[in-house]
């Protein structure tokens, strides 16, 4: 585990729900981890050009639009092509259960539907953020 | 398990001190009907009119849309509310490359006239009364609507509805904003001067409180950044030369109904009086009508939960409730599936049959402000005025609501409040059943999937519609678009209406306002 994990809070689209990726963002910072947030309506090219200059261990994606399936596959790709192969994703916000097992399938950790704690988020970063040293 | 879930500090879910016992005297809270319409505007109330049930409702194709208000007009709603995409609220048409996967997921796909037309396909516009939620862009979509009005040989001074028109909170908490807050402070003053004129009977504003709840703020938050939003409103015309008593009758208000059941009414009661003298004593309106404070309402969306979603469906009916006593001239009840995605017909009409419940068999119509006189109750309200006043002079002090928005002060206090009731859920200080507390397994219900191919044919719609229309009227109205933006001094709403009726898209028409407005970034707080 790195000795202190970088996030970088995304949230890629046209969508402005920001409510749950800032206290996501607050929740991480009085965790520890070093946080950067990414601001509102960043294309996936945006995302992943974020994390590779900010050398981040984690990418945590909030969507509640609908268009997570446009979105994500479209971000895990690029990180596949600039060798992001380290960094852990997740992802929350409005997601149906039958997107959840596609979304894994393309090489994102977990998927944190309404009502998750910021506890749970934390602690399964924990668990399962990779070294990138 | 469960016999230790027990609430711990007695506070409102807004994190305000309850008293074991309230106690008398209270002061008299007037009459309704009267000012300062603390206890309603109306002194006979629902007993004469019922309020307007208006389900917020878009999704897909204008087509699907239709047939949906169709439906629930058959259904027994009232009035029509219209939810756009997000694309059109952000100023973008289909085919733009940040509208992929966005396209009909949201609200319903509005790209030009042409779609307007078909959304209100059947729907006399004489006839029903039409509210649309649209901010940054509310100038193209009215004018849209006007056209559809034209086309079908009703004349504006028989149109009813609202537009949202509300930017200030797109800044603070919703975030569906285009360009910087001077110029789309000009645009709303703008649709001021037109409605009065033109649009006698429709409401040219609804400053909300709805979304700035939703983003996590208190209620007394949600109260005091709401009206003090139409204060700024209200300056603003009146530095543009309007007179108060011509524009203040066409302001509306749009509140949450929270779960909180006693603060929410509190919450009504206290907008009508301190409204009342906001509107006498600082801005010295004569026509009375300026004065009162009438609302529309919908049930708080971030109190509804994933899990155990049939008990949604009670929350639901518990907030409308608040909404009611609170004395609401219209009222949108959430379905039970919306924090999965968008309602299925199934999921809505149950949130219809909600309201003509509680309208038809509760009896809670039938005499005004029932809870007038309570202990608790006054005491609440003069306890939301005093905080509001409070924060009024806070946002006096930062020079204004568009000068404190630039400081990043509401923001910072909402994302405080927000981030302080999180924790508060994960203490279990606040109980919320099916999600930190009598926590079960449920089946997954059935959810409302959007067709993917509605993208596709919208894409298709734009391309036939640009090689059809007239391009070269097209670029003179989109030219003269641009030419008065710059001026700075002309309405914009006659020049919108020449750019819509030539079938200009909504994106060519932000477009060429971008060019001159710019466009708006966020501060990071």
């Amino acid at each position: 585990m790195p000795e202190r994990i970088r996030v970088l809070v995304a949230k890629p689209g046209l969508d402005g729900h920001d409510r749950g990726a800032k206290i996501i963002a607050r929740a991480f910072r009085d965790a520890g981890f070093e946080v950067i947030y990414t601001g509102l309506r960043q294309t996936p090219e945006q995302v992943v050009s974020a994390a590779l200059q900010e050398d981040v261990d984690v990418i945590g994606l909030s969507v509640l639009s609908g268009a997570h399936m446009t979105l994500c596959p479209r971000i895990l790709d690029l990180m596949k092509k600039e060798k992001l192969n380290d960094v852990l994703v997740v992802i929350g916000g409005i997601i149906p259960d039958q997107d959840i097992p596609k979304l894994k399938e393309l090489g994102v950790g977990e998927v944190f539907q309404p009502g998750a704690s910021t506890e749970d988020i934390i602690t399964y970063i924990r668990g399962h953020v990779r070294s990138n040293a | 398990m469960t016999k230790d879930v027990k609430e711990r500090p007695f506070t409102t879910i807004s994190g305000v001190p309850v008293n074991e016992l309230y106690q008398g005297p209270v002061a008299d809270p007037g009459s309704p009907g009267k000012p300062p319409y603390t206890r309603g505007i109306y002194p006979t109330m629902y007993r004469e009119r019922l309020w307007t049930m208006r389900q917020f409702s878009g999704f897909g194709s204008a087509e699907d849309t239709n047939k949906r208000y169709h439906y629930l007009l058959e259904q027994g709603q009232t009035g029509l509310s219209v939810a756009f995409h997000l694309p059109t609220l952000m100023g973008y048409d289909s085919d733009h490359p940040m509208s992929e996967g966005e396209v009909g997921k949201c609200g319903v796909a509005i790209d030009s006239l042409a779609d307007m037309e078909t959304l209100f396909d059947g729907l006399p516009l004489d006839k029903i009364s039409t509210s649309m939620t649209t901010n940054a862009p509310a100038v193209i979509l009215w004018s849209m609507y006007l056209a559809v009005a034209d086309k079908q040989g009703v004349p504006w001074t028989a149109l009813r509805g609202t537009i949202q028109n509300d930017i200030l909170k797109e800044y603070i908490a919703e975030k569906t904003y285009i360009f910087p807050p001077r110029p789309s402070m000009k645009l709303v003053v703008d649709t001021f001067e037109f409605g009065s004129r033109h649009v006698p009977q429709w409401n040219t504003i609804s400053v909300s409180g709805y979304h700035i709840r939703e983003a996590g703020s208190t209620a007394l938050q949600e109260l005091a950044f709401t009206l003090y939003d139409g204060i700024e409103y209200v300056e603003w015309a009146r530095r543009a030369g309007l007179d108060v008593d011509d524009f203040a009758p066409r302001l509306s208000f749009f509140f949450n109904a929270h779960s909180d059941f006693f603060e929410e009414l509190a919450k009504y009661r206290a907008a009508r009086k301190v409204w009342h003298k906001v509107m006498t004593e600082r801005f010295h309106a004569k026509n009375p009508r300026s004065a009162v404070l009438r609302f529309h309402t919908q049930t708080a969306g971030c109190a509804l939960t994933a899990q155990q979603p049939n008990n949604n469906i009670v929350r639901v009916a518990l907030q409308a409730m608040s909404a009611v006593l609170g004395g609401t001239q219209s009222l949108h009840t959430n379905s039970l599936d919306e924090t999965l995605a968008l309602p299925t017909e199934h999921a809505a009409r149950i949130a219809l049959r909600t309201q003509q419940i509680i309208a038809h068999e509760t009896g809670v119509t039938r005499t005004v402000d029932p809870f007038g006189g309570s202990y608790f109750l006054e005491s609440l309200t003069n306890d939301m005025e005093k905080g509001c006043w409070e924060y009024f002079d806070r946002l006096d002090g930062l020079g204004g609501m568009v000068a404190a928005i630039e400081q990043g002060f509401p923001q910072r206090e909402i994302q405080d409040a927000s981030y302080e009731y999180q924790m508060a859920v994960e203490r279990k200080d606040k109980i919320i059943v099916g999600v930190n507390s009598f926590v079960s397994d449920e089946s997954p219900i059935n959810v409302l999937l959007i067709d993917e191919s509605v993208g596709e044919r919208q894409i298709a719609k734009l391309k036939t519609l640009r090689s059809t229309r007239d391009n070269e009227r097209v670029r003179q109205t989109l030219d003269a678009l641009g030419k008065a933006a710059a001026s700075g001094t002309m309405n914009m709403m006659p020049v919108v209406l020449d750019c819509v009726r030539t079938y200009a898209t909504l994106g060519e028409i932000c477009d060429a306002l971008r060019a001159v407005y710019g466009v708006y970034e966020e501060p990071v707080i």
